[in-house]
C-alpha cells in the first residue's frame, strides 16, 4: 500500500471539516446547478466513460464526512466537463512497459547465485588442489608440453597448418569476425525461428572450437601424438 | 527532609540500546554517511516506496536501475553468466590480493613462494586453489556469457558496441589467465607459456619484436616472470575493469538487458 503522506492527510481531513460546516446551506441547491441539458450532451459524449446520471448518485459513495465524493471544498458539485483522452494531446511514445523493482525481485537472485557460486568453488578448492609441478627449468622440457587449456585448440591448428596461419591468422580472423559480428548481422529479428543460419554458423564455430580443444586436452600425448585417454592415460593439467 | 520520589523506573537493557541506536542515528557522522533516505535512516519497511531507495539512495544505483522489465529477472534468460563473471573477478580479486602478501615475482624465489604459501600459511593452499579454480570458472562463465547473448540475438542495435566491448572483455579474461598461467614459476607454467608465446611470436612482419616485448628478452626468464606479473597484477585488471564500467553502463543506456525473444 502507498503511504500518504502526513501533511496531504492533514490538509484533506481540513477541508473535509470545513465542507462539513458549510453543508447546510449550500447541498440542497449545488446539485440542481448542472442543466439537464449539459448532463445528456456530456452523456453522449463520454461513451465508455462512466458518468453518473445526475451527481447526486456519486452521493452514494461511502464519504467519510457525509460529504458527497464530487464535492469540492466549498461543497460546490463538481462538473465533468470533457475527458480528453490520453493520446489526442500528449504523444505517447511508447508502451509501459511490465517491470519489477530490483530490490528484492533481481538482488536476491543475484545474491543466491554468487552465494551458490562461492560455496561451489570453496567447496571444489577445498577439495581439489591446484597443481604445482617441479620449479621450473629451461633446461628440461616435459613431454607433452601443452598451453593452457583454451589455447590448445590453436595448438591443435598448429599440427596441421603453419604457425603464422595457425597462431595469428585464424585466431586473429576469428576475433575479427567476432567483433563484427552486429556489423555483419543485419536481420532486425532476434527470434530463433528467423535466425537459423546465423545460429547454425555460430554452433558450428563454437563446436569446431570446442573440439579441437577437447582434442588437444585429452588426445594429445607424447610428442603431441595422437592417443585415447582410456588406453594409454590422460596428458593434461589444468 | 524532602524526598524526591521517582516515578520513573530505571531504564532497561533493551531501553538503554535504542536510546544509543536514536543518538547514533541522529548524529552527524551517521547522517553524512547515509544519504538522506537512505534505508539506514529511516528504517525500511516494506513499501514501494522503500523498495525504490534500496536502491536510489545506495551505491547499487552505479549498477542497477529501481526497476528492472520482468522478463529480465527470469533465471532462465540470463543465467546470471554475466553477473557471475562480474562476482568471479571480485573474488579473484581479493584472493589475489591475498597471494600477493606471499609471493615474490622472480625466477629464485617464486616456486619456493608458491610452496611455502602452501604448506606454513594459515589457509595458504585453500585460497590458491580457489583462485586458480575461480579463474577457470571465469573463462567459462566469460565464454558461456558470450554464447548466450549470441544466442538471443543480443548483439543487435542498439546494443553492437556492447558487444564489441564484450569481446574485449573476453579477450582480456583470457590475457588475464595466461599471464597468470606463469606466475607459479613450475614445468606446468613455464613450458605452457613457451608454447604461447612461441605461437605469438609467429605474428607477421613485427613478430620477434613482439616476442621480445612480452619475454623481456629473447627466452623466457626472470624478466619474463616480472613483465607478467606486473600485466597480470596491475596493468590488464585496470584495463579491464574500465572496459566493465563502460560494459555495465551501456547495459543500462541501452535499454537494460534485451529481450524478451
Amino acid at each position: 500500500m502507498t503511504e500518504i503522506p502526513e501533511h496531504l492527510l492533514k490538509r484533506a481531513q481540513a477541508a473535509r471539516e470545513k465542507a462539513a460546516g458549510g453543508d447546510d446551506a449550500t447541498s440542497g441547491a449545488g446539485n440542481d446547478r448542472i442543466s439537464d441539458q449539459l448532463l445528456d450532451r456530456t452523456k453522449a459524449a463520454g461513451a465508455g466513460v462512466a458518468v453518473a446520471d445526475r451527481p447526486t448518485a456519486v452521493v452514494a459513495a461511502p464519504a467519510a464526512g457525509g460529504v458527497p465524493i464530487g464535492a469540492g471544498p466549498g461543497g460546490h458539485t463538481q462538473r465533468l466537463l470533457t475527458v480528453v483522452k490520453s493520446g489526442s494531446i500528449q504523444e505517447v511514445k511508447a508502451a509501459p512497459v511490465d517491470k519489477v523493482h530490483t530490490w528484492p525481485h533481481l538482488l536476491a537472485i543475484e545474491f543466491v547465485a554468487s552465494l551458490a557460486c562461492l560455496a561451489f568453488l570453496f567447496i571444489f578448492s577445498w577439495f581439489v588442489n591446484a597443481p604445482l609441478l617441479q620449479a621450473a627449468n629451461v633446461n628440461q622440457t616435459p613431454n607433452p608440453s601443452k598451453a593452457p587449456w583454451y589455447f590448445l585448440g590453436l595448438q591443435e591448428l598448429l599440427t596441421m597448418f603453419h604457425p603464422m596461419i595457425a597462431g595469428v591468422t585464424l585466431p586473429g580472423m576469428g576475433l575479427i569476425a567476432l567483433i563484427l559480428a552486429p556489423y555483419l548481422d543485419k536481420n532486425p529479428s532476434n527470434k530463433p525461428e528467423d535466425r537459423k543460419f546465423i545460429t547454425s554458423l555460430m554452433t558450428v564455430h563454437l563446436m569446431f572450437w570446442a573440439v579441437l580443444v577437447m582434442i588437444g586436452s585429452f588426445f594429445r600425448g607424447p610428442g603431441f601424438n595422437f592417443v585415447f585417454p582410456w588406453r594409454d592415460g590422460i596428458f593434461f593439467e589444468l | 527532609m524532602a524526598k524526591t520520589i521517582d516515578d520513573q523506573p530505571t531504564p532497561t537493557l533493551k531501553d538503554r540500546v535504542s536510546k544509543i541506536g536514536e543518538q547514533v542515528q541522529g548524529s552527524q557522522a551517521w547522517n553524512s554517511i547515509f544519504r538522506p533516505g537512505s534505508i539506514f535512516r529511516k528504517g525500511y519497511t516494506d513499501s514501494p516506496r522503500n523498495r525504490s531507495y534500496v536502491i536510489m539512495n545506495s551505491v547499487l544505483y552505479h549498477l542497477h536501475p529501481v526497476k528492472v522489465k520482468r522478463h529480465a529477472v527470469k533465471v532462465s534468460y540470463t543465467l546470471c553468466l554475466g553477473g557471475l563473471s562480474f562476482f568471479l573477478f571480485i573474488l579473484l580479486t581479493v584472493t589475489g590480493i591475498f597471494l600477493m602478501f606471499f609471493y615474490r615475482p622472480t625466477a629464485a624465489n617464486a616456486w619456493q613462494d608458491i610452496q611455502t604459501l602452501q604448506t606454513s600459511v594459515t589457509f595458504g593452499l585453500l585460497v590458491r586453489n580457489m583462485h586458480r579454480w575461480g579463474a577457470h570458472l571465469m573463462v567459462l562463465t566469460v565464454f558461456l556469457h558470450m554464447a548466450r547473448v549470441f544466442y538471443h540475438g543480443a548483439y543487435k542495435p542498439p546494443r553492437e558496441f556492447n558487444w564489441v566491448i564484450g569481446v574485449i572483455l573476453l579477450t582480456l579474461t583470457l590475457l588475464l589467465s595466461f599471464t597468470g598461467y606463469l606466475l607459479p614459476w613450475d614445468q606446468l607454467a613455464l613450458w605452457a607459456v613457451a608454447v604461447g608465446t612461441n605461437m605469438m611470436g609467429y605474428t607477421p612482419v613485427f613478430g620477434s619484436q613482439v616476442r621480445f616485448v612480452l619475454l623481456g628478452g629473447v627466452e623466457i626468464g626472470s624478466e619474463t616472470l616480472l613483465r607478467w606479473y606486473v600485466l597480470h597484477v596491475i596493468m590488464l585488471p585496470f584495463v579491464i575493469v574500465i572496459f566493465m564500467a563502460i560494459h555495465f553502463w551501456r547495459v543500462r543506456k541501452d535499454g537494460g538487458i534485451s529481450g524478451p525473444l
